[in-house]
């Protein structure tokens, strides 16, 4: 039987177990979406190629599979840049297809056409142009092998129209993975006992957890090695929900906007245990003054996170799981604890500095936005999947929503899209129907990708919006506050648009709220409404996201509050 | 650290887009590239690619572990820290004149260089070694009428597998 390419990419798709992808047409693949026309799978129409890629990155972080991000060639492949960039930085599982102009086209700058494999190099954990409709099949599962496969990542296929179009016999298309198998791990077993060596010796232990314990699926063997060892946690940005954080012994997020007990942590402990973190530069600050008293024994997928910047003491470059599984299997059988008076001085110590300068924040007669945050996390119980924007809006809402389940957390930690939040959270509800999914977002991110609202009204996805609205670029204002004079040069957008009639125009509900002692009813009624709903919160303009490290310091040196 | 020349062989599919990878890499994370050699084994379907760079030798460890990220790299070695010969070529264009045509003829037979073309007024040389020996070779070539010349990346092989 003959295939067209269009139909053995969708064969591949199915074989791959993908049933929902997310896309927009155009030229090159219109062979690609008539084949879609047959197919069970489902695309999400989106109303930009940016909300496409964030949705799929969204989909995958909340569900665990791989995204499907489907464009046309020229600018609809690169609309997805920087979506495809986000996912790269954060290591989110995405494979992003897009249309090419025919083969005997490519570089004569045919019309639509872009070098997308050139452009996307740098930012792809791998790439392919499609240059025979033989190799497609087999293209498609390496694809999807190395996005999820080690330090996940996205992957991008080009696919030229001519390949979509032209016919191949079933039999003579090739599945066979090219991908070479050196993966002969290394044995854990004795770094491993090494590390329990100096747990063992730990008299100021602290663990930092980060991402890849997400990623590794390795939630449950972490609060599992907490509860047994007793040991202090903080978890970065992409790491909350790993760790519960109403759990007494979590301490918050480390960094930038981390918490002062956080920070006075990494400061002093004599252990740093780092499972599957890559230390960004928004967690260590001043790198010499980082962690200047410990020793660092270091667990990541990716040996090239190992020693990049921070000095190691001990490093196993592994998934976290089965070192997790390891060591915890170990300390159960042996009943190890470390004894209680060996950190005893330290816990209490790291008590006295939660109670120095607990989170908090000061309820004037505007809304805070931390009071909004705290709310839905109340109303919620903490049960919502949260997306957020980029910015202070994402400082809050890592602040004050708790977050004690994982996958529940869907930030841009990397790069720091704004526009990210709100296609992410379309992605999200897709992936899980059945659960409440908030976007907290500011009034300048969320116009980044506002036009996804038809999105989300045509297909029913009860997404709810939580619009922390301040009329300012927030973070950039804070910024020129604190270290510009007060020179609030381009970052005052209070001439936005009115949010609540701009979700009426989309077909979703619009609410509003002005006062603290609307917050809460306007958050019920959003919440109850089970449609796509944008809450347009007019908060304290100039209220501040604290603590605050001066940029470039160390992260001792912390602005507490205004 | 101490800075010093390394020399970096890279094993890796012979795909079209695979030194625009390799040479991404070094751009895109701050590494340079000194000299480069690239062609295919005895494999047909695996490339070398020889690149000699300037680094502390944590600065190539760091390199390694980027370089090994790249889905098409099969290997990556650092061959300044195994035995390893190193050669590099020069093809050099030398404008003859009535003076320096004897001396250039008696250096090439003395320096066993060989004369891959002799024209009217120009020759070319071909000159192989370790880079010492090219840029000597160059220096002095410089003192006898040199007009141009053109030089490859080292090639390196290791003595014993």
């Amino acid at each position: 039987m003959k295939l067209t390419g269009a139909q053995v990419l969708f064969n591949a798709l199915e074989q791959e177990k993908v049933d929902t992808i997310f896309g927009f047409p155009g030229g090159a693949v219109l062979d690609i979406f008539d084949e879609l026309y047959r197919r069970k799978i489902k695309n999400i129409l989106v109303r930009h190629e940016q909300g496409a890629i964030h949705a799929a990155d969204g989909y995958a972080r909340v569900s665990g599979k791989v995204g499907v991000c489907l464009v046309t060639s020229g600018p609809g492949a690169t609309n997805t840049v920087t979506g495809i960039a986000n996912a790269f930085m954060d290591s989110i599982p995405v494979v992003v297809l897009t249309g090419q102009v025919a083969t005997s086209l490519i570089g004569g700058d045919a019309f639509q056409e872009v070098d997308i494999t050139g452009i996307t190099r740098p930012c792809t954990k791998h790439n392919f142009l499609v240059r025979r409709i033989d190799d497609l099949g087999r293209t498609v599962r390496e694809a999807f092998d190395i996005a999820r496969g080690g330090r996940p990542g996205p992957v991008l296929i080009d696919i030229p129209k001519d390949i979509t179009r032209s016919l191949i016999e079933d039999t003579d298309v090739s599945w066979t993975s090219s991908l070479s198998n050196n993966n002969q791990k290394a044995s854990i077993e004795d770094a491993c006992a090494k590390a329990l060596d100096m747990i063992r010796k730990a008299e100021r232990p602290l663990i930092i957890s980060g991402g890849g314990v997400l990623l590794g699926r390795a939630p449950d063997e972490l609060r599992a090695f907490v509860k047994m060892l007793n040991v202090p946690i903080t978890s970065t940005l992409m790491g909350i929900g790993a760790f519960p954080a109403s759990d007494p012994h979590w301490l918050g997020m480390p960094g930038m906007h981390g918490t002062y007990y956080a920070n006075m942590a990494i400061s002093h402990c004599d252990l740093l245990i780092a499972l599957g973190v890559r230390f960004d530069d928004r967690v260590t600050s001043k790198l010499d003054a980082f962690a200047p008293h410990a020793k660092v024994l270091h667990i990541d997928i990716d040996p090239a996170s190992i020693d990049k910047f921070v000095k190691t003491n001990l490093s196993i470059a592994s998934d976290c799981k089965p070192v997790l599984q390891l060591l915890n299997k170990w300390i159960g059988d042996d009943s190890f604890v470390i004894p209680e008076k060996q950190t005893k001085a330290w816990l209490d110590q790291i008590d006295q500095w939660k109670k120095f300068a607990p989170m908090t924040y000061c309820q004037t007669d505007k809304i805070k936005p931390q009071y909004v945050v705290e709310t839905l996390y109340r109303l919620t119980e903490g049960k919502a999947i949260i997306a957020t924007e980029v910015g202070q809006n994402q400082m809050w809402a890592a602040q004050f929503y708790h977050f004690d389940y994982p996958y529940s957390w869907i930030t841009s930690g990397g790069l720091g899209t704004m526009g990210y939040g709100f296609p992410a959270a379309i992605g999200a509800q897709v992936a899980r129907p059945d659960k409440v999914v908030v976007d907290i977002a500011g009034d300048g991110s969320i116009q980044m990708n506002i036009q996804e609202l038809a999105t989300a009204v045509n297909y029913d996805l009860p997404v709810k919006i939580v619009i922390l609205n301040n009329g300012f670029l927030g973070m950039v204002r804070q910024w020129q506050e604190l270290f510009y004079g007060k020179r609030y040069s381009q970052s005052n957008i209070s001439n936005v648009p009115d949010f609540v009639k701009l979700a009426e125009a989309y077909g979703a509900v619009g609410l509003r709220a002005t006062r603290p002692e609307e917050v809460e009813t306007t958050l019920r009624k959003g919440l109850d409404t089970p449609k796509t709903v944008v809450m347009d919160f007019h908060v304290e303009p100039e209220e501040g996201v604290y603590p605050m490290v001066t940029p470039g310091a160390a992260i001792t040196d912390m602005v507490l509050s205004k | 650290m101490e800075v010093k020349e390394n020399t970096i062989s890279i094993l890796v599919n012979n795909r079209p887009d695979v030194l625009a990878r390799i040479a991404g890499t070094f751009s895109g994370r701050g590494f340079n590239i000194e000299s480069i050699s690239a062609n295919i084994t005895r494999n047909p379907e695996i490339t070398r690619i020889i690149i000699t760079t300037l680094g502390s030798r944590e600065t190539v460890i760091k390199l390694e572990k980027q370089l090994s990220k790249i889905i098409d790299v099969l290997e990556v070695k650092d061959l300044t820290r195994v035995n390893a010969t190193c050669r590099e070529m020069v093809l050099v264009r030398m404008k003859l004149t009535d003076a320096n045509h004897m001396k250039i003829m008696q250096t090439v037979d003395t320096l066993k260089w060989k004369i891959v073309r002799m024209d009217a007024d120009t020759c070319i040389l071909e000159v192989t070694g370790g880079k010492k020996e090219i840029d000597d070779a160059l220096a002095l070539l410089d003192t006898m009428g040199m007009d141009d010349f053109t030089r490859t990346g080292v090639v390196a092989l290791e003595r014993q597998k």
